[in-house]
């Protein structure tokens, strides 16, 4: 156990380091992954291919695959980030098509009746969407938009094969360094549960909270 | 493409505004190609000697091999995962409750890490405890305990969702919990969650592509290879991208088609688990079977 707590900075910091990652990756797909499903469920027809173009390529590709034609592909037509930006842009990226997919299927799952009341009410559908939809939506797919969450908890992991701090990276690093395999394995495999299994109970409670009985 | 729901005929008003926000996509997806392909040519990146090797048959074959590999390995890891999973299922709903526990923390500790950690033990951690795996075998035991920890999940909400009297209508019959479980229940489960396994599917063999960490000749290593030999890296690695692209959509579609089937059969009796693919296509499916049924 000396391992860890010799290397407790690292760890530390490569916690933080997937931590950051995940809320802010998080963030910026929610958004992203919202957006773009009101894209996919909109009347204009364009906008449907627009969103449905981006859903099925962005999500076809294998995540190390983006990170290395993003990181080391896009410098060649003069596209550089820092490897902490170009982090956050791929797993928002990646991560908004799952919560584009997961919006989308709770907004069908809202009861036609909602948005033909708001149209008769003379709502536009944007205001429809922003204002009777979206609201329900969001409320059915808690439990899907969780899993999304978790699952990039584990996929900033992946952000190693640009060598951003994070806790798979730490692992890395410190058992080169010291050739300990089982401590540094337990504690990092002890600390991605400290996250993920909270998380789980979160997501759970937060469904527990929000959700409407029909 | 689906229709949308949210919206019936738009009126005069509303086609204009559709109108103008189809223009305003038009222009603007018709802005961002030409951006890209000016920033294509500028930087050198159209010129035709970095797509030659993309002709060449011994290019195409060495990308072929590695995609070959890449199925390969997702064959196998998604074979002995769903074994493994189905008595992961098996085990969690036994009347005992040392296997109950056992199973419970296979699942939650292999379903709770990063797959990239279970890859990389088992490639450089797992030599150092006297078990030398081939690259091959090190990717296919990190795919298959993460997977089976996450099937194990799904045919247990499958079994779960199955009518009760399918179990009493067994036992009435004199089978025993095996019995039961084996012949009558997982089948059942394993028809009912079809789709989700297959999109569970697509999710690992994308994940196979974390055979680059360990240097395993998988698809995406290849091309890493041959875009250090080709110094093309855009090109090469675009190149795989498309043929995952070409396998996960094909893939994709089939549990889609599945999953609308199943809706067509069961009502709204195909489940849906929760960090499983994530792929709900419920709008398609209400649609066709809509259509179907007309």
């Amino acid at each position: 156990m000396d391992v860890v707590l010799d290397n407790l900075d690292e760890f530390l910091g490569g916690m933080q380091g997937t931590v950051v990652l995940t809320l802010v990756s998080f963030a910026c797909a929610f958004v992203l992954g919202v957006v773009v499903a009101g894209f996919r469920v909109s009347p204009v027809s364009p906008l449907r291919f627009v969103g449905a173009a981006y859903v099925n390529v962005v999500r076809n590709i294998p995540l190390p695959a983006i990170f290395i034609l993003f990181y080391f592909g896009l410098p060649n037509v003069g596209i550089g980030y820092s490897r902490f930006t170009a982090s956050i842009i791929i797993l928002a990226g990646y991560t908004g098509t799952f919560v584009a997919e997961a919006v989308r299927a709770g907004v069908n799952s809202v009861a036609r009746g909602q948005a033909e009341a708001a149209r008769s009410l003379g709502m536009t559908f944007p205001q429809t969407m922003r204002t009777v939809i979206v609201p329900q939506a969001l409320r059915t797919v808690v439990q899907p938009i969780g899993s999304v969450f978790i699952a990039l908890i584990k996929n900033s992991a992946v952000a190693t094969v640009i060598s951003v701090p994070n806790l798979t990276k730490s692992v890395e690093r410190v058992v080169t360094d010291t050739a300990e395999f089982t401590p540094v394995y337990l504690g990092a495999a002890i600390a991605y549960l400290l996250l993920t299994l909270p998380s789980e109970q979160a997501v759970g409670w937060i469904e527990r909270k929000v959700a409407i009985r029909r | 493409m689906t229709a949308p729901v949210l919206a019936d005929a738009l009126g005069p008003r509303g086609r204009r505004t559709a109108r103008i926000v189809s223009v305003v996509t038009a222009a603007a997806v018709a802005a961002a190609v030409t951006l890209a392909f000016h920033r294509l040519r500028d930087n050198g990146q159209l010129d035709a000697d970095l797509y030659r090797p993309f002709t060449q048959w011994a290019a195409i074959r060495f990308y072929l091999v590695g995609l070959l590999n890449t199925l390969k390995v997702a064959a196998v890891a998604m074979v002995l995962a769903m074994a493994i999973g189905v008595l992961l299922a098996l085990l969690r709903l036994t009347r005992s409750l040392v296997l109950r526990v056992v199973a419970t923390i296979y699942v939650e500790f292999f379903r709770g890490l990063p797959l990239y950690l279970l890859i990389i033990f088992s490639a450089f951690a797992l030599p150092n405890y006297g078990i030398d795996l081939s690259l091959m075998t090190a990717l296919i035991l990190g795919l298959t305990v993460y997977n089976s920890s996450i099937l194990g999940e799904v045919f247990r909400a499958g079994i779960l969702s199955l009518d009760r009297g399918q179990t009493e209508a067994s036992y009435a019959l004199g089978l025993g919990y095996w019995q039961t479980m084996l012949l009558v229940l997982v089948p059942q489960a394993a028809r009912r969650m079809l789709p989700t396994i297959v999109s569970q599917l697509v999710t690992l063999l994308k994940d196979t592509s974390l055979g680059v960490v360990i240097a395993y000749e998988e698809l995406l290593r290849r091309s890493q290879i041959a875009a250090e030999f080709f110094g093309n890296t855009l090109q090469s690695v675009a190149f795989a991208a498309v043929l995952y692209i070409i396998v996960n959509y094909s893939l994709g579609r089939l549990a889609q088609r599945l999953e609308v089937r199943q809706r067509r059969r069961l009502g709204a009796g195909a489940i849906n688990v929760a960090g499983a693919g994530e792929d709900l296509a419920i709008v398609a499916a209400q649609g066709e079977a809509g259509r179907a049924d007309r």
